[in-house]
């Protein structure tokens, strides 16, 4: 931990504040994780740490480091960056693959498909089905 | 002085973060069903990346920044997969 | 021009990243500059929408605005979290009809709706324009329409369309 000796008052004050808030912030979201009742109320904890969790130790980590001057800090904007793009990502895709499990399994807490969808399928549905068998009337 | 909250400030988060990723992996054992196993690992990989973060703030190596931006893609990568797996695997189409 | 340099925000971002991955010199700009060229051509070749900004300035209200939301909905998450079972709290799903139809302008939206805490994306519906979100703290709906509505959309319309 030499090197963080060289800091100076302020931006110290700084890193740990930011390290604080992150740390907790983390901590927060994955309690609510680990207690909330629902899958989809569970869905919302995580964005704690994904949010101002990252970012907190992100920022903390660009100060440090950039009032040391040691090396350049891209890496920790990539982290960022990386973070807020893939997180809406995985958790749509997670909530969308939950709902379609629960829809398959027709549990009532879960809105259902919109009706629209199959009122715009079925007259083409419709329309086949009756040339269908009009086809095999006329076989017959 | 500022030395020495910094270094209390990195413990903790430290501690934290290690917390959070237990309660993430208690999550991730009881389920109780697939989904919440899934959102628990995801959390699980995000916690050890911002560990790894606080690591190299500690260290002030640069290697831990290197491991840290591999986990978020491989973490990204493996709950996309999972998600889709949960879609079409298992449920009958 | 332009079938040489297809996207050159794409190219700039990509040398950037490589450099900062790897270290500044004159053989690693080299090599960047070659592999930035290549994915631009491969990114290219995939056809995507092209994407266009119609206004900076509603873009940087907008990150701001979002900035902001982001700081207070962490703070109204942490609350519900740490008080517990002391207040009825109601979670539930709501629709949203939206008049956005650009896909950037949609992905944007997921975005900004899925890291604020509180809001969850879960479906859209590309025929009608049917939002399925799930909030966290469900007490008044047309608090959470008002805020998607007039706060988010608005914007991203001025911005993409």
């Amino acid at each position: 931990m030499n090197h963080l000796a060289d800091l100076p008052f302020w931006a110290a004050w700084l890193v740990a504040a930011f390290l604080f808030i992150g740390g907790s912030l983390t901590l927060i979201g994955s309690f609510g994780l680990y207690r909330l009742r629902s899958f989809y109320d569970r869905i919302h904890a995580p964005t704690l740490g994904t949010s101002w969790g990252t970012a907190a130790v992100v920022l903390a980590s660009i100060i440090c480091f950039s009032v040391l001057q040691s090396r350049p800090v891209f890496q920790e904007i990539l982290v960022g960056i990386f973070v807020t793009i893939t997180t809406p990502v995985t958790l749509m895709l997670l909530g969308r693959a939950a709902l379609y499990r629960d829809r398959s399994e027709n549990n009532p807490n879960v809105p259902a498909v919109d009706p629209p969808e199959g009122i715009l399928d079925q007259p083409k549905m419709g329309d086949k089905l009756e040339s269908v068998e009009q086809c095999s009337s006329k076989h017959e | 002085m500022s030395t020495a909250i910094l270094y209390w400030a990195i413990m903790f988060a430290q501690t934290a973060l290690v917390a959070a990723m237990l309660l993430a992996l208690t999550r991730m054992i009881k389920g109780p069903r697939a989904q919440d196993r899934v959102l628990g690992l995801d959390t699980l990989y995000v916690n050890s990346m911002l560990l790894l973060l606080v690591f190299g703030i500690r260290t002030g190596n640069t290697l831990y920044f290197e491991a840290s931006l591999i986990i978020a893609i491989l973490g990204f990568v493996a709950t996309v997969a999972l998600a889709k797996f949960l879609m079409r695997g298992e449920v009958i189409e | 021009m332009n079938k040489i340099l297809p996207y050159p925000l794409l190219i700039i971002f990509l040398i950037i990243m490589w450099l900062s991955l790897t270290s500044f010199t004159l053989g690693q700009l080299l090599i960047a500059t070659i592999v930035a060229l290549i994915a631009a051509q491969a990114m290219a070749a995939l056809q995507p929408a092209k994407a266009r900004l119609k206004r900076w300035k509603s873009l940087l209200k907008l990150t701001g605005i979002v900035l902001h939301d982001i700081v207070r909905s962490n703070i109204a998450v942490t609350k519900i979290i740490l008080q517990g079972n002391k207040r009825a709290r109601k979670s539930g799903f709501m629709t949203i009809p939206l008049d956005l139809r650009d896909p950037t302008g949609l992905t944007a939206l997921a975005i900004i709706i899925t890291s604020t805490p509180g809001t969850a994306w879960l479906d859209y519906n590309s025929a009608r324009g049917i939002l399925l979100l799930h909030i966290f703290d469900l007490v008044d709906e047309t608090v959470w329409l008002d805020l998607i509505k007039n706060r988010y959309e608005r914007l991203l319309l001025e911005i993409f369309e």
